[in-house]
């Protein structure tokens, strides 16, 4: 196995467990941090093939994971604020509960 | 595969599997921030400083906090009655596990056509700034632009109503 597949296999699990957090736990902050953890996956994935792909000087990849991660914390900022505006109006992050688009 | 790949990448799923899968939630906001740290040191093994660096000051230094403030600002650490898991949480399961299916046998089933680059690239941060500021610069100014607007959209979306009723 070289490398490149290594980081590669590292970044699928990392992806599958965040896609389990988001769909299993029923808290809407555990989803927003299972979502954080494939964004991270998907950053770890640019970089690996920027590192063993050709010409690592053009940068691309790494420019591809920075502004991710930069967007990534746009994301969660709005996302924890929609849970904080979300909890004090129905006193609940459970998800489960929210199941009607009427407030 | 270095030992060092290996322990990193070990102690990234751990606290990534430690972060969804445990019943306090407070807990579960320090396993990842272990993940997050963990990745940030796995850039670091794949020579990327400038990303390692980016990824310890964001995640670790501002998502992580504000994971942590989220949660104190809601319910706190207490655990809910009826268990922490959806009630569809075996299909939630079953998908993530075919999709990791998918996608391992995706990376251990694909033919190499680019060469293995073996050799260390040497970028310094001047290289990056440049690059930042020449080709990259339109990207920067949108990136610029979306963090401004998210920063005013969360102020805007958890500000309290109180006043805009009256």
């Amino acid at each position: 196995m070289t490398p490149l597949a290594g980081y590669l296999l590292v970044a699928a699990l990392l992806f599958a467990i965040g896609l389990a957090g988001a769909l299993t736990r029923r808290n809407a902050i555990l989803v927003l941090i299972g979502i954080e953890l494939m964004l991270n996956a998907a950053n770890l994935n640019l970089i690996a093939f920027w590192r063993y792909g050709p010409h690592p000087e053009a940068l691309t990849g790494m420019m591809f994971a920075i502004f991710s991660i930069a967007v990534a914390a746009a994301e969660a900022a709005v996302g924890l604020g929609l849970v904080i505006q979300i909890h004090r109006h129905a006193h609940s992050t459970n998800l489960d509960d929210m199941n009607r688009m009427k407030g | 595969m270095s030992f060092v790949f290996y322990v990193l990448a070990a102690l990234t799923l751990a606290g990534g599997l430690a972060a969804v899968m445990l019943k306090n939630t407070v807990h579960c906001a320090l396993a990842l921030t272990v993940a997050f740290a963990g990745l940030a040191l796995l850039f670091l093994e794949l020579d990327a400083q400038f990303a390692g660096f980016a990824q310890i000051l964001v995640y670790i230094g501002a998502v992580a906090i504000l994971v942590v403030f989220a949660i104190l600002l809601t319910q706190g650490s207490e655990t809910p009655k009826d268990g922490v898991y959806s009630r569809y949480w075996f299909s939630g399961l079953v998908i993530a596990a075919g999709v990791f299916a998918a996608l391992g046998w995706a990376v251990l089933q694909s033919v190499r056509v680019l060469p293995h680059q073996t050799a260390v690239p040497s970028v310094t941060v001047l290289q990056i700034g440049n690059a930042l500021m020449g080709r990259y610069v339109l990207p920067l100014e949108i990136v610029a632009l979306l963090l401004t607007a998210a920063l005013i959209g969360a102020v805007i979306v958890a500000m309290h109503e109180k006043e805009r009723a009256k």
